[in-house]
């Protein structure tokens, strides 16, 4: 029994053991593309799921009225091939593609885009991104309705989104809102198809099943092909996509790798032509070997300390200014995390968009030792032990380390590390219960409002505690400034109240460090980290 | 044995009610909630969705609701998945778990025993030795190193097998199978050249030799029986372990099992996987135990009476 057993194994192993051509070599004969998607995505209904993997998986499969630009910059023609902007910059006028089609064949109409805004905007449809589209004109009016107090939803004639007729969409808009076309590459704005979501449930129905394939319909360059549950997902190209013809893949292949060093071994072993991202300590080592497949690509975030405004020892300015003045950014990006992070010195990370903060803060331990004493400590009354609050991550760990050292050396002040499950972590912080926590920000859209926009007063991503009138007015006098080159200057003044403030501490600029493969093309560093696949293609030099 | 088995069902149910319900409040004591993310979500937005979960209603009712759920056999909707069912999620990984499970066990089977009971018979020469050591080494290496060890040299080095994924490449469920089954052949081995030691030096084999059987007769048919029963009750717990516990397996080789959403379910703080893969892991324990406990008293006649 035991003979037969071994010799069935030893089978198995010979067998299997002949040499495999590798995915990504197959990959080129068929156009397919090996994609490491980081997470499982939670789904791909446009309207509900959040995050990055999603993302990757929507872009291919939707489209909104507008794309991002695959080298970075102005939006491309998406579901809309032209707009017109009114004068005052508050009306836009889209035309749709005429030949513009869902996978099923039906025509994208401006009626689906008015239906699919409504349903974001249908509170019990518990959409996250609604604020996407509280720019248009009585959005936010029309999803803030509470039930509950027995007043009827107002109609959603009132929301500034119109069809004048089958190919012509009109967009009402409370303010000229300059990124507003950037905003409609996000994918909370992107049309679902109304037939196929009433018929496996309601407008507001989170758990309908006509995402799964065989049911899924959109208007993307590709669709659906099927989905393994946290093993692999397969979209081909949609014969039915406007612009058909200038799609490069047959397939794409998503795999939810969530172990970045298994993602990386798979890369290696030719499993995969691109990694969502790189094991923090392999990043030098690559360097240094002048690894090719190492990307290193600029990214729009910022890593930044949050402080609590309400502590009674960081009510104090002059406190948060002397922690952000005794940090040295240059040595925690080239002794740290070493993998060529920038030195933040503007809670926007500069040239987003053209827009350049003239924010300084230098690494200056006098000057923040005075600004100390000035806040009133001094041996007689020493600074109080501070904590940092943390998500449970080695890299985050590291930082903290480093900080924690800089603290110590250059104003004597002790500092307790607390590192905590990432939902109590998110807990701590959003009930106020954190002295000082680490945070990161990625912009949604390529415009600086993205950033400054989430420490106005009561915004639920300010978290900080820090309100200040003058700030807030600038942000919201920028938004309603049509002349780029003033809006910026509006929102630098922004910027440098937050920067004398320091209610948050810029620390490094992020990058987007990935390995890929020689023979994809096509494949754009941009700044928002957005690669349309459409734009994709597999070659060997 | 029939009266055992009833017995031991009957005992199952109030087990796996205290678990589910423990798990229900434990769970809510967790700092944190479901809807939690990075980019706060606005209170209007946290109130319709908590609408849309039942998690506006007290927790009594919430706890009638699912167990009334649970008992009809439905787990409820998972709330980091948006249109998946819990049910759904577990069905799709068991199989793969299962599987893999099978393999495992299998490998640790063939190896442990084989070794076990050869450096019992060979006891302290070389054919003794060896494998006790290789076992030790194998019991002491957790598989988070084993495993990228493995895919390190057939993998990498020697691009003889795929380093991840199952079922989507030729040989790629090899490796994990291994890395999983050694793990346990270690104990296996263990454990059977303990149990044929103590079995060897009995009266009953002396006898089986002196009625003039074959060495090979003596150890297949008479010793293995009563040696390999410490083995036989470790497959019970062994089994349910490696359907619950194979996650670090199921992360390095990114297989689709079961063991990942139990994990990723308690950091997502999605509440019905959580208590859905509870509730059916400890099923399992408690009836791989119960299968393990019968086939003993089947091996071992003594202990029926006990």
């Amino acid at each position: 029994m035991n003979k037969i057993l071994l010799s069935f194994l030893s089978l198995i192993l010979v067998i299997s053991c002949s040499k495999n051509i590798s995915p990504v070599d197959s990959g080129l004969e068929t156009q397919t593309f090996h994609f490491g998607n980081g997470s499982e995505p939670q789904g791909i209904d446009p309207h509900i799921v959040t995050g990055v993997p999603e993302h990757h998986l929507l872009i291919a499969l939707c489209e909104g009225l507008t794309t991002s630009n695959p080298r970075g910059g102005e939006s491309l023609a998406g579901a809309a091939e032209s707009w017109d902007i009114s004068d005052d910059g508050k009306i836009y006028t889209f035309a749709l593609q005429k030949n513009g089609k869902w996978s099923n064949g039906d025509p994208v109409t401006a009626q689906d885009f008015v239906w699919s805004w409504k349903r974001v905007l249908t509170p019990s449809l518990g959409s996250q991104y609604p604020d996407m589209l509280y720019y248009v004109q009585g959005a936010q009016e029309y999803h803030s309705h509470d039930s509950s107090q027995g007043l009827a939803q107002p109609s959603f004639d009132t929301v500034g989104v119109k069809a004048l007729d089958d190919y012509t969409l009109e967009v009402t808009l409370n303010n000229p809102t300059p990124f507003f076309l950037g905003l409609l590459s996000h994918y909370s704005t992107w049309p679902v198809h109304k037939e196929t979501v009433l018929k496996h449930g309601s407008i507001d129905d989170r758990n309908g099943q006509w995402t799964r394939p065989g049911n899924f319909v959109c208007n993307g360059a590709f669709q659906l092909k099927s989905w393994e549950l946290n093993s692999r997902i397969i979209v081909e190209r949609n014969p039915m996509y406007w612009d058909a013809n200038s799609v490069g893949l047959n397939e794409i292949h998503y795999y939810p790798v969530q172990n970045v060093m298994t993602e990386d071994r798979m890369f290696r072993a030719g499993q995969l032509h691109v990694t969502s991202t790189l094991p923090s300590q392999k990043c030098p080592v690559y360097i240094e070997e002048k690894n090719p497949d190492l990307r290193i690509d600029p990214y729009m975030g910022t890593y930044f300390y949050r402080l609590n405004t309400k502590h009674p020892v960081l009510q104090d300015p002059k406190v948060r200014r002397a922690l952000a003045f005794s940090i040295d950014r240059k040595q925690l990006v080239d002794k740290v995390t070493k993998c060529g992070q920038i030195p933040a010195y503007s809670f926007t990370p500069p040239g987003s968009n053209g827009y350049e903060p003239d924010t300084s803060i230098t690494f200056d331990p006098e000057y923040a030792k005075s600004l100390l004493k000035e806040a009133g400590y001094d041996e007689d009354n020493p600074f109080p032990e501070l904590e940092i609050l943390f998500n449970t991550n080695e890299d985050h760990r590291k930082i903290a380390l480093a900080i924690q050292q800089m603290w110590q050396q250059n104003l004597g002040v002790l500092i307790k590390l607390v590192n905590q499950d990432w939902k109590v972590y998110l807990n701590r912080e959003m009930i106020g219960d954190f002295e000082v926590s680490r945070a990161g920000w990625i912009g949604d859209y390529e415009d600086p409002n993205t950033f400054l926009d989430t420490l106005r007063p009561n915004r639920g991503n300010n978290k900080t505690g820090w309100a200040n009138s003058e700030y807030d007015m600038l942000v919201e006098k920028a938004n309603e400034t049509q002349d780029q080159a003033k809006r910026y200057e509006l929102l630098n003044q922004a910027e440098r109240i937050l920067i004398d403030e320091m209610p948050i501490i810029p620390l490094y600029t992020y990058v987007r460090s990935y390995q890929l493969s020689p023979d994809v093309k096509g494949y754009y560093p941009n700044y928002l980290d957005h690669h349309h696949p459409k734009y994709i293609y597999l070659k060997r030099d | 044995m029939l009266a055992i088995f009833i017995k031991r069902v009957f005992m199952a149910i109030p087990v796996l009610l205290a678990v589910a319900t423990m798990t229900f409040f434990l769970i809510k004591l967790a700092p944190g909630g479901p809807f939690d993310a990075e980019k706060a979500v606005s209170p209007q937005v946290l109130k319709n969705l908590n609408a849309v979960y039942n998690l506006d209603a007290s927790e009594w009712e919430q706890y009638t609701d699912y167990m009334s759920g649970v008992i009809q056999g439905d787990f409820g909707p998972s709330f980091k998945y948006p249109g998946r069912s819990v049910t759904e999620m577990i069905a799709s990984g068991l199989p793969i778990t299962f599987e893999l499970a099978m393999y495992a066990i299998l490998i640790a089977l063939v190896i442990g025993v084989l070794s076990g009971v050869l450096a019992a018979l060979k006891r302290n020469t070389m054919l003794d030795f060896i494998p006790m050591a290789i076992a030790m080494i194998g019991i002491c290496v957790p598989t988070f190193l084993m495993g990228p060890l493995l895919v390190l040299i057939f993998g990498i080095q020697l691009e003889l097998l795929p380093v991840a994924g199952w079922g989507q490449l030729s040989g790629d469920k090899i490796l994990p199978s291994i890395t999983l089954g050694f793990a346990y052949a270690a104990y296996i081995a263990r454990l059977s050249r303990g149990g044929m030691l103590e079995v060897l030096n009995q009266d009953f084999i002396r006898t089986a030799r002196a009625k003039g059987l074959t060495e090979r007769m003596v150890v297949i048919k008479h010793a293995m029986q009563g040696g390999l029963i410490p083995v036989v009750s470790f497959l019970g717990p062994a089994i349910a372990g490696l359907l619950a516990g194979s996650f670090v397996v199921e992360t390095i080789f990114q297989i689709p099992g079961l063991g990942r959403f139990y994990v990723e379910a308690a950091l997502n703080r999605d509440y019905t996987m959580i208590l859905g893969t509870t509730i059916f892991f400890s099923a399992m324990i408690v009836f791989f135990n119960l299968i393990s406990d019968l086939a003993s008293l089947w091996l071992n006649p003594r202990s029926r009476d006990v």
